[in-house]
């Protein structure tokens, strides 16, 4: 017997294998980020008056505001990347596929510059906790870029070839992958604000 | 995912162009808001409601919750629910505190 | 063993492709992973309690040489053969850790878990194989990440298996290999929940619906949800953990922290309560993690060997699903003495209240299941009769520690210690053996010796029974946990010392009944008594397949007809119809 439910949809259910999967490894997910947020809330809470700075004054908000824009874009890329491999667009993907890719490298590039210029200043995670809380939730989620970039990356070249031998399961592979990306977008629609702005 | 027709990936298209946009104009409000002088409890609830919305479009549009089966719902409910006591609960405990 | 058909056809040809290290070590079969979580877990489970063994000669006689292995100790631990306290420090911390997430949660979900619900579910493996496999391997390096802690400098984590701040972050280097291996654990177990879920919602066989599941399923559904959501929370606050270890923040470090005379120098302004509000948010499921699949597993043996429908199946379900939301918003009965306010002690104290319904409503209706019993007092069936007494004293003695005001004289004492280990000794562990005496003809086509068997039983329940019970009278007198003098130094518990030797006694005797049930596993994989399919004539689905089951498991894909315990059918053939049968 093959697995059932690998490509096809199970009637009662109305989703196949991975798509159930990658939701479910996303609540988890959501959970992770939740507990960091649920820290950042504490500290903040119960920090003594006055020595919680606001985020304007230690962070840069047009860096990460351009971050922002190209973080959001390229969850436009990617899920466009999608529906042209359900057009049957190979050249198409390889194009969004491509420009996320890019935007994600090029976000992080700028994460970079953002954290040399803060060690530059000598403003380390162990200078104050709002420092260490924004350099452990930016870094894991800059992790998580890492990942998306590489399983982006995966499906652009090596894992390609499965367009040719099993369109379907690919094209599924490509909505799962995407599924991640625009959660790593939400996240960082969330952080922006809470650390940079308020 | 149920069958998509040609048709349908280009009306998709379409929406995914105007949701790109709204995200972009709530980015820029985002920032705008932030210089506005408001006090710190008002900032929180703006800055989180207008995530909240920005999410919302993500989760429904580009990641197609809006169309999608109750298996996930109940799955992502369960783990806002979840998620909202981790917030909340906590907090609560801190300030209902001996000695606040 | 047969299984050149169309449908295994095409899996036996790819068997035979496999080679002997794909075949039985990086396996993607959910059986093998499942036997390989079991034989990991089961020699974890041993350490663990080797760890105890130890403890208890110390607290026995404290500041005797450990006689034959104290010199092999070390003199950093025990110059001498004189336990530090250092030392004893450790061998409790690794004692609860190990026993909870190396012995018992990848027993009952890896082991069980994996094994069994791809069968009873009539699936032909789980449904992200090569997920799975990762999954153990994820686990192993876990496991031996903490094991190597104890070759540390200072040696493994030694702040309880709890880790409290802030003296887990000052504590020496064990606790850093802690939280890396917790880090590899939990990813493992998210892994495996994700697949879990994945297999039991997907993949169930044609006419098994939701209330046709066997309740081991729905037991093994709800665990992986609890830690599918709840786990994440400690991974977060694990890396908050290290980051004040290794990057000198401070996240748990208050300000004007002293140690030793000395003002710590960190930035402060962190907060010690966080780390325990992230800790027990996981470690609160993580218990009904302990216990839901014992209870699954006691459900299945007691209806087989009752030959009777389980009494209240529905209920139980629906009590099950309640029990799953209410963990979630019960965790600060452990912190009831942090300082919080009264509403929201009040608050932790009535939804904890209210999670103990749902787990009196399953007991009861296991118990219930009994009357009017055709009762086979197979060896299985004696530790699953067993777990229900036991459990139920665990679980009674837990409702003073749920009431705010009681916990104030129990909190941190030996009282804390009897109870949950009533509940995961005699309780989830007596399930696990249980399922191990019942599933192991299905795994291996032989049944494992009966009078072995027996005296397992009869020397483990009373040994328990002698190192437990004696704890709730010491924790009443007042007498607290983790005392690495056994409390020879307080005034107000001099009356219960005695019962120290008692208890030391009874858990040595436990380790030499566990001899018998070792020698029995070994042996009856070569020896046992030969059986077919289905020795103990049950009517779940994975007793309609070949003992070992085959690649693929089934022979033809299952189809179900009716519900799981469709025992004593009136006017049927034999006392038992099977779940897969027509008609």
């Amino acid at each position: 017997m093959e697995i059932p439910y690998t490509v096809n949809t199970r009637a009662d259910t109305g989703v196949n294998n991975v798509k159930l999967g990658i939701w479910l490894f996303l609540a988890s997910e959501v959970m992770l980020f939740g507990g960091l947020f649920s820290s950042y809330v504490l500290l903040r809470v119960g920090a003594e008056p006055g020595t919680w700075p606001l985020g304007a004054e230690i962070l840069s908000i047009p860096l990460a505001t351009f971050n922002t824009v190209v973080l959001i874009t390229s969850s436009v890329t990617m899920v466009m990347a999608w529906a042209s491999l359900k057009l049957g667009d190979l050249g198409k993907y390889r194009l969004y596929m491509g420009s996320t890719v890019g935007l994600a490298l090029v976000f992080l590039v700028v994460k970079m510059f953002e954290y040399a210029d803060k060690f530059s200043h000598h403003l380390y995670p162990s200078e104050s906790t709002f420092l260490g809380i924004y350099f452990l939730i930016t870094g894991l989620h800059g992790l998580h870029i890492v990942g998306g970039i590489i399983v982006n990356s995966y499906f652009l070249v090596p894992g390609i070839k499965m367009w040719h031998t099993a369109p379907e399961r690919f094209t599924n592979r490509i909505e799962a992958a995407g599924l991640y990306w625009h959660f790593v977008d939400l996240v960082w629609i969330f952080l922006f604000p809470v650390l940079y702005l308020l | 995912m149920s069958v998509d027709s040609a048709e349908d990936i280009k009306k998709h298209v379409k929406v995914y162009i105007m949701v790109f946009v709204a995200l972009m104009v709530l980015t820029v409000v985002t920032v705008g808001v932030a210089y506005l002088t408001l006090t710190v409890p008002v900032a929180i609830t703006v800055a989180l409601i207008i995530a909240t919305i920005k999410s919302s479009l993500v989760a429904n549009y580009f990641m197609h919750l809006a169309a999608e089966k109750s298996a996930i719902y109940w799955t992502l409910l369960v783990t806002a629910a979840c998620f909202l006591v981790l917030m909340f609960v906590p907090l609560f405990a801190v300030l209902d505190s001996i000695g606040r | 063993m047969d299984n050149v058909t169309t449908a295994g056809h095409a899996h036996a040809e790819h068997e035979h492709e496999l080679g002997f290290w794909q075949k039985y070590f990086f396996s993607q079969d959910h059986k093998v992973i499942g036997i390989q979580y079991t034989v990991t877990a089961l020699v974890f489970l041993l350490f663990g309690f080797f760890l105890m063994m130890i403890m208890r000669w110390q607290l026995a006689y404290p500041g005797q040489p450990i006689p034959v292995i104290g010199g092999l100790m070390g003199d950093a631990n025990a110059p001498g053969g004189i336990m530090l306290p250092e030392f004893y420090n450790q061998l409790g911390a690794m004692h609860g850790t190990i026993m909870v997430f190396l012995g018992v949660v990848p027993l009952a979900v890896g082991g069980f878990g994996n094994f069994v619900v791809p069968l009873q579910i009539g699936a032909p493996d789980m449904a992200f194989p090569k997920l799975n496999m990762a999954s153990y391997w994820v686990f192993l390096v876990g496991g031996l990440v903490m094991f190597a802690s104890f070759f540390a400098p200072g040696g493994a984590a030694n702040s309880g298996w709890t880790s409290y701040v802030p003296l887990s972050v000052i504590a020496t280097q064990g606790q850093t290999w802690w939280l890396i291996g917790m880090t590899f654990l939990i990813t493992s177990s998210l892994l495996g929940a994700i697949n879990f879920i994945v297999t039991m919602v997907q993949l169930r066989a044609p006419g098994l619906t939701w209330m046709r599941l066997p309740f081991f399923v729905w037991t093994q559904l709800v665990t992986a949800f609890l830690l599918l959501l709840a786990f994440p929370p400690l991974e977060a606050a694990a890396f908050l953990q290290l980051m004040d270890r290794v990057a000198g923040t401070s996240f748990f470090l208050p300000s004007g922290l002293v140690v030793s005379g000395q003002a710590l120098e960190v930035s402060g302004g962190g907060s010690a309560l966080l780390w325990q509000h992230l800790f027990w948010f996981l470690a609160h499921p993580e218990v009904y993690v302990l216990i839901l699949p014992a209870m699954g597993i006691v459900a299945e043996v007691i209806a087989n060997n009752t030959r009777k429908p389980l009494w209240g199946y529905r209920p139980m379900v629906y009590s099950l699903v309640f029990l799953g939301f209410m963990s979630f918003i019960v965790w600060a009965h452990h912190m009831f003495l942090t300082g919080m306010g009264t509403m929201i002690s009040a608050f932790f104290q009535t939804t904890t209240m209210i999670i103990s319904i749902p787990s009196i409503i399953i007991l009861s209706a296991l118990f219930i299941s009994l009357y009017g019993a055709s009762i086979r007092f197979t060896t299985p069936m004696l530790f699953a009769l067993a777990f229900l007494p036991m459990f139920g004293i665990g679980g009674l003695t837990g409702l003073p520690l749920g009431l705010a005001v009681s916990d104030i004289h129990l909190h941190d004492t030996l009282y804390v210690i009897g109870h949950f280990h009533y509940v995961v000794a005699p309780g989830t562990i007596f399930a696990l053996f249980a399922g191990i005496y019942y599933w192991f003809p299905k795994a291996t086509g032989r049944k494992m010796n009966d009078v072995l068997g027996r005296i397992h039983f009869w020397g483990s329940l009373v040994c328990m029974n002698g190192v437990f019970m004696p704890m709730m009278i010491q924790g009443l007198a007042g007498m607290n946990r983790r005392m690495y003098d056994g409390g020879i130094g307080y005034q107000h518990v001099q009356d219960v010392l005695h019962w120290n030797s008692f208890m030391s006694f009874s858990a040595w005797g436990l380790g030499l009944f566990q001899i018998f049930f070792i020698i029995n596993f070994f042996m009856s994989i070569r020896r046992g008594e030969k059986t077919n399919n289905n020795p103990w004539e049950a009517t779940t689905l994975e007793w309609e397949t070949p003992s070992p089951p085959p690649h693929g498991n089934f022979l033809s894909p299952p189809e179900v007809h009716r519900g799981p315990y469709e025992y004593s059918v009136p006017g049927a053939a034999t006392d038992f119809t099977p779940q897969g049968q027509r008609s």
